[in-house]
């Protein structure tokens, strides 16, 4: 098949190179699944989002290949994994934003606090509603920086001064923004700095009070001391906050997160607390990759 | 071979291409600019008074004017007058000027036009006493004050004197002339319509003879006969106050030495032109500017104000902006984030934008067909019946509502190409966004879409008023005329009177140029016309450009 042809290459390269393996690769070769190496600390974690057997194809191209995973309640979990690997895709499908793309198929579910994600009768404004999500590219809204923090009270209808007022401080100072903009609320937020905008999203996804937040890459467009913010901020929202976040930074993912989860070509290889995942790997493609030896 | 290598280089880099882009924009600059000095020129000069010229020729005729054209030519020999003397006359091939004087007096010259070459010319000078006399019929007069008369008799004889008279009584005399002037019959006129119609609807309900009609019918010729009496009573008043105007008569000699009696009432301005000083000159000038701007046209349209142009041209603007941009909005929206992408969509984007290639005066055929005759007629039958009976049609003609609707269709494929524009240039990841706030797509639109394509879809607007004003052809088909009495917004009920014909600035610089019986004398205000119309896009788009710079700067970074 087709996609075979084009990994091809990689898989014979690392093949030389390595002969103690996982059994990744082999799968990769065979255009089959692969079983996720969990680490049993996961199976006492109460889960938030469960992702059960999620398949999921670009037209005829094929991005997911039988995911499961738990996102562990008030936990941050950190995807890792080369480019292109499918972890946006994942994220993505969390909160179906995958459902804008027109050529997208999927298989298998997903289920957040007990509802099923892609049910035929999910709603999935109602379901974007309980899920907050960040990208990797600040995205502000072309308005004021009160009216981007409120932005998901507003789409509610809700009109009650007080109530914007409380959530829009509660929001910014959640993310450290109020001292700096509290002046000037009224501003475009489009005049903020790239590191302050970033923050200014979290705090809209935070205003929605949601039940998981999805992160994907929220520092990679940023300068290394706004990149320092944004980690400490997430460091400060652990045990708060149920997030899952894609970072392709080993140093944030071993810092911010509690959790990691390691992708390759699609498929989830291993999943466990973070410390476990840097310092004691189940499979030796994990080692590879954590310390950098492919990807 | 070095320099070959340069040379290659130069074509290289480019500096050719530098050149010849620059030159292409330095052609097109010149050109608009050109356009719009000889406008601006001709049109802000037309009402600064000029110098009075007596001239006598050799023949002995003599002439009294204003110069307003002059220009070297070259006369046929044979065309020489016999009385020009031997030393004057002009070689075979020499060429010669010769200038055009407005020598008004239409009612006893026939023409309001004189050219004389220099060669026939003996004496010329500028009479101290020359006074210009602005009429309200026949165009201009020139000559001297001879005297003033009142009731016949005169009462002063030195041009000095007579001046002064002039000066002390005009102003009253004018002001009585208005005064009888707001004393019309528009409203009996307004109630015996109605009256009428009231007997019209009872005969087409009731059916002729009926008591409806015959009650309808009393009250008609008690309106009537009360209009009448009161129609009279106006007249007694306005022919009381003409009585008294008339008595004032101001006798203008010309330059042959006849003379002339002008009614003070008719005069709607008069000045010495060669005794102003700067100040004066100015006060002729903008009190000029201030009727054309105010006043109702007189004289064929070549004389006096185009304040009801000005009016309509901008109501129409408006209205036509009102009714394009959210239509325009809409259709774009629909095309760019509801349907669905592909060949149909392509197919509708490329007919639309095409139908910005149809000729405008199509729009006006359409509009005529459409608007007037079917939707128009179609209202008429629906709510006035008895004015159809009575074969006054009221929608089912040209209006400025019909008007504004057919530029409105004609600057459509502007407003959706622009805003499509904008709307395919809101970044993706800003609906992203909304979306995953849990925004519906409607939410989206409108919270995020709109507001960050509303400069592009000003744009839009912008390019709309800027044809849309312009455009003359199709409004000669939906409505524009060349005089409108009545105002499309005025103080009597219903105040807004979308069905009313209008006139418009475009239109009126056509007429005038091209429709006037004396275009000659028009020219200057054609000109001053054409600027006018031209300041009044500007103005229009200096608005919009104005807010969409405030729109713009709230998404500006930094
Ligand atoms: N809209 C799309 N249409 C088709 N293929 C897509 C689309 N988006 C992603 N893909 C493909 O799906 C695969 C997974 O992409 P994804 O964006 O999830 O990778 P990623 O792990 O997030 O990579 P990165 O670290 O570079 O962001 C890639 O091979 C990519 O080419
Ligand atoms: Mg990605």
């Amino acid at each position: 098949m087709l996609q075979q042809k084009t990994i091809q290459p990689e898989i014979d390269m690392i093949t030389h190179q390595e002969d103690r393996l996982g059994g990744v690769f082999d799968a990769v070769k065979r255009d089959d699944t692969f079983p996720t190496a969990v680490h049993d600390a996961l199976h006492q974690e109460d889960a938030v989002i469960e992702v059960n057997d999620f398949d999921l194809w670009y037209g005829a191209k094929r991005a997911l290949y039988s995911v499961s995973l738990v996102v562990p309640r008030r936990k941050v979990t950190a995807l890792i994994g080369p480019s292109g690997c499918g972890k946006s895709t994942l994220l993505r499908s969390v909160n179906r934003m995958n459902d804008l793309i027109s050529t997208v198929r999927i298989k298998g579910d997903m289920v957040l606090n007990g509802d099923s994600i892609y049910d035929p009768g999910t709603d999935v404004i109602e379901l974007r509603k309980r899920i907050g999500m960040v990208f990797q590219k600040p995205n502000p809204f072309p308005m004021s920086i009160r009216e981007n923090v409120v932005y998901s009270l507003r789409i509610d209808g809700v009109r009650d001064r007080g109530v914007l007022e409380e959530v829009c401080e509660q929001s910014l100072r959640a993310v450290g923004l109020w001292d700096e903009v509290h002046d000037r609320l009224e501003d475009s937020a489009l005049r903020l700095s790239g590191g302050q905008q970033q923050r200014l999203c979290i705090a809209r996804a935070i205003a929605g009070e949601p039940e998981v937040m999805l992160l994907d890459e929220p520092c990679s467009a940023l300068d290394p001391i706004a990149t320092q913010r944004i980690e400490d901020l997430i460091h400060e929202l652990q045990g708060r906050y149920s997030i899952l976040m894609v970072t392709h930074n080993m140093q944030q993912a071993s810092r911010a997160s509690d959790y990691t989860a390691f992708m390759y070509l699609g498929r989830l290889v291993e999943f466990g607390p973070t410390e476990e995942i840097f310092l004691k790997p189940h499979l030796k493609e994990t080692e590879d990759y954590v310390t950098g030896r492919f990807g | 071979m070095s320099s070959r290598r340069r040379v290659s280089s130069l074509f290289a880099r480019g500096e050719p291409m530098v050149w010849l882009t620059g030159a292409a924009l330095v052609v097109c600059l010149l050109m608009i600019a050109g356009l719009l000095t000889i406008v601006i020129y001709n049109g802000a000069s037309t009402f600064w008074p000029k110098p009075l010229t007596q001239l006598t020729t050799h023949h002995g005729k003599t002439y009294l004017g204003e110069e307003s054209q002059n220009e070297d030519y070259n006369p046929a020999t044979a065309a020489v007058a016999d009385w020009v003397p031997a030393k004057k006359r002009p070689a075979p091939e020499a060429s010669v000027r010769r200038r055009m004087y407005r020598t008004g007096n239409y009612e006893v010259f026939n023409t309001h036009f004189t050219w004389l070459s220099d060669y026939e010319i003996a004496e010329e000078f500028e009479p101290r006493w020359g006074i210009v006399v602005e009429r309200q019929e026949w165009g201009r007069f020139y000559g001297k004050p001879h005297a003033f008369h009142v009731d016949g008799k005169p009462v002063a004889n030195e041009p000095a004197a007579v001046w002064a008279r002039f000066e002390e009584l005009h102003e009253s005399v004018r002001a009585r002339r208005e005064a009888a002037g707001e004393l019309n019959d528009n409203d009996l006129n307004d109630h015996e319509n109605d009256a009428r119609l009231e007997r019209t609807s009872a005969r087409l309900k009731d059916g002729a003879d009926s008591d409806e009609w015959r009650e309808a019918d009393k009250v008609l010729q008690s309106v009537r006969k009360r209009a009448e009496e009161e129609r009279i009573a106006i007249r007694r008043k306005t022919q009381a106050m003409q009585a008294e105007n008339d008595r004032y008569e101001l006798i203008v000699m010309m330059a042959d030495g006849e003379t002339k009696a002008l009614k003070l009432a008719d005069i709607v301005r008069a000045y010495l032109p060669n005794q102003l000083s700067l100040g004066e000159k100015w006060g002729v000038y903008l009190s000029r500017w201030g009727e054309f701007l105010s006043d109702n046209p007189r004289e064929a349209n070549s004389e006096g104000g185009v304040f009801p142009a000005i009016f309509g041209t901008i109501i129409m603007t408006l209205i036509m902006s009102i009714l394009v941009v959210p239509f325009g909005v809409l259709a774009a929206l629909y095309l760019r984030e509801y349907a669905k992408q592909g060949t149909l969509v392509s197919i509708v984007r490329i007919a639309v934008n095409n139908l910005a290639g149809v000729p405008s005066i199509v729009f006006g055929v359409f509009g005529l067909g459409f608007f007037c005759y079917f939707v128009g007629v179609g209202i008429d039958d629906l709510l006035f019946p008895a004015r159809v009976a009575e074969n006054t049609p009221t929608f089912g003609k040209g209006g400025i509502l019909w008007a504004s609707l057919t530029l409105a269709l004609l600057t459509l494929p502007v407003v959706i190409m622009a805003t499509e524009e904008a709307i395919s240039a809101v970044p993706h990841s800003m609906r992203e966004g909304s979306y995953a706030c849990g925004a519906s797509k409607w939410q989206t639109i409108r919270k995020i879409v709109l507001p960050r394509a509303a400069p592009g879809i000003m744009t839009g607007m912008i390019l709309a008023i800027a044809r849309g004003a312009g455009e003359v052809a199709p409004l000669m088909l939906v409505g524009a005329v060349k005089l409108a009495p009545d105002l499309p917004m005025d103080g009597s009920f219903p105040f807004v009177h979308p069905e009313r014909s209008f006139m418009h600035l475009g239109f009126h610089i056509y007429d005038l140029g091209f429709q006037s019986p004396n275009s000659k004398a028009a020219e200057p205000m054609v000109f001053t016309t054409t600027m006018l119309l031209i300041g009044i896009v500007v103005l229009l788009n200096l608005v919009a450009l104005w807010v969409r710079a405030r729109l713009r700067r709230q998404f500006e970074a930094g």
